[in-house]
């Protein structure tokens, strides 16, 4: 188990190429960013424009990149236990109880501090009741807030989050962000998250940092000065979403067309 | 199904067809005959054709004939004494084939170096039928249990081998990452979720091992045996005794299905979430 010291993330000239038969692709270049302990980031981009491929190398998933890619000034080149991951499809492995799930990335712990760990993390993400329940029992939301849990067993030092509601339903997914934010800002972790979702970026993060396509660039970072919780529809929360739309689309002039 | 017909309102134009009597019967009911009818037609026609004359008794017995046979065999004892030798047969041909299969098959799938190493003689060894194995099986093993023994075994041996090797090898990308992610030991992965997940192939291999190995039981049993649903069948062909033959392959067929709904069942309790996961 990790203690939960740091959790300051430093990215510097970042760049990955995707070698294919025929070319390279430049999926990433010039990546600068600079992450402190605790802080919520967004990262917002198109699909394709490398903001999971640069959650990855973080995660160290992928580890044939140019730059540097620090936690805690220690380069990043593997998996580990220090940065959690939650994935688009929940990834539970289907043969095991909820109870199990979350125990799966506790090791070598006495069994009675893993029955404790393991359902004080169950009861926060609020799944309390369904310890013994098979991941097919369970909904899309319920299946992601255990393994939300299962990545926050071990208190990592950053919990990255890869695009983690897009499956699920447009309420679902609002409920699942306030839920988050729950979470955050009662254990404190450091939190990247990685969205198509605009609106969910800037729910969420304290920054919103924006993609450009192929290769990804940093466009733009997007400070969310707003007091929490947000409210989606005020003016202020209208005007950072403003911001960060002008950058994926230009306003089109409507055509008048008449018709007879 | 019951249909509320209301004044001017339209019946679907199916409905019309069938007859009242039809409608009401229960599901349970219409669904049990659906299972039985083609076998039950089959027999009709055979039964036809034989007391018609158009088939010899020698050519095909009738189905009253072979069940008449079916009957005596089943008194005397004969048939029991029979289908227990073949069956104990195939059990040990299985259970071995079983063991080193699964055995072999997780040491392969989990290592590279062991699966070059042993690719080449597998897929050589893999296409030659049990049958040709049988002038070896008798000069190594001689003509009594082993060498039948044998001849069932390598029926069985390589699907279980080659399914038990596919599973384990196609352990989901996913799960591997997130056993990375979470700096899960070798041991422990391997334990839970490199086997689990290869389960349901594995049962696979199991269920078309044990029809192979029950399908070699008639060669296995052509090796100078005297006692067996094999040795029956050659036997009575040899006295020209062709509703002993029927019976024979009946109840062939018969236990190949009962051993194939057990091995279903024990797949159901292993794995009763794989009816689930499918959707992933």
């Amino acid at each position: 188990m990790t203690s939960g010291a740091s959790g300051s993330l430093v990215i510097q000239k970042l760049s990955k190429t995707f070698a294919t038969r025929e070319k390279e692709v430049g999926a990433l270049a010039d990546i600068n960013l600079s992450i402190v302990r605790g802080e919520f980031i967004s990262i917002v981009g198109r699909s394709g424009c490398g903001k999971s491929t640069l959650l990855r190398i973080i995660a160290g998933l992928e580890n044939d990149y140019e730059g540097v890619v620090a936690l805690d000034s220690q380069q990043i080149c593997k998996p580990g236990l220090d940065r959690g991951m939650v994935f688009q499809e929940h990834r539970l492995l289907p043969w095991l109880t909820v109870k199990e799930n979350v125990a799966f990335g506790l090791a070598r712990i006495p069994l009675k501090e893993k029955e404790r760990i393991v359902q004080k993390q169950i009861d926060l993400v609020g799944l309390t009741g369904f310890e013994k329940a098979y991941p097919f029992q369970l909904s899309g939301g319920m299946a992601q807030r255990a393994a939300i849990a299962r990545a926050l067993v071990n208190r990592p030092r950053i919990l990255l989050l890869d695009e983690p509601f897009g499956s699920l339903d447009a309420i679902t997914k609002i409920q699942m962000q306030q839920e988050i934010l729950r979470i955050w800002e009662l254990e404190g972790t450091t939190m990247i998250i990685v969205t198509h979702d605009i609106d969910e970026a800037v729910y969420l993060g304290q920054r919103v940092v924006v993609l450009s396509s192929r290769p990804g660039t940093v466009k733009k970072i997007v400070p969310v000065d707003l007091p929490r919780p947000r409210d989606r529809n005020s003016y202020d929360f209208t005007q950072v979403r403003r911001a960060i739309y002008k950058e994926f689309f230009t306003e089109e002039e409507q055509p008048f067309i008449y018709a007879i | 199904m019951t249909v509320v017909i209301r004044q001017g309102q339209l019946q679907p134009a199916a409905l019309k067809l069938k007859p009242v009597v039809w409608r009401l019967q229960p599901e349970s009911f219409k669904r049990a005959l659906q299972y039985v009818i083609l076998p039950l037609a089959i027999l009709v026609v055979w039964q036809g054709l034989a007391q018609a004359g158009l088939i010899q008794p020698l050519i095909l017995p009738s189905p009253t004939r072979v069940a008449a046979t079916l009957w005596s065999m089943l008194v005397s004892g004969q048939l029991e004494k029979h289908a227990l030798t073949s069956i104990l047969r195939v059990l040990q041909g299985f259970g071995l084939a079983a063991l080193l299969g699964i055995v072999l098959g997780m040491a392969i799938g989990l290592s590279s170096t062991l699966d070059r190493t042993t690719d080449l003689a597998v897929q050589v060894l893999k296409p030659i039928p049990p049958l040709a194995w049988i002038p070896l099986a008798i000069l190594w093993f001689g003509i009594d249990e082993p060498s039948k023994i044998f001849i069932i075994f390598l029926g069985a041996f390589f699907p279980i081998l080659l399914n038990v090797i596919t599973g384990i090898r196609n352990t989901d990308s996913k799960f591997v990452e997130l056993a990375k992610i979470l700096e899960v030991s070798r041991w422990k992965f391997i334990r839970q979720v490199v086997i689990p997940g290869a389960l349901p192939a594995i049962m696979t291999g199991l269920r078309v091992g044990l029809a192979c190995a029950w399908m070699c039981v008639v060669a296995a049993e052509m090796i100078a045996a005297s006692s067996g649903v094999g040795y029956l069948i050659m036997d009575a062909r040899q006295l020209s005794q062709t509703d002993v033959v029927v019976v024979g392959m009946i109840v062939i067929g018969v236990i190949g299905k009962i051993m194939d709904d057990l091995i279903r069942r024990l797949e159901h309790r292993l794995i009763g979430w794989r009816v689930s996961y499918q959707g992933e």
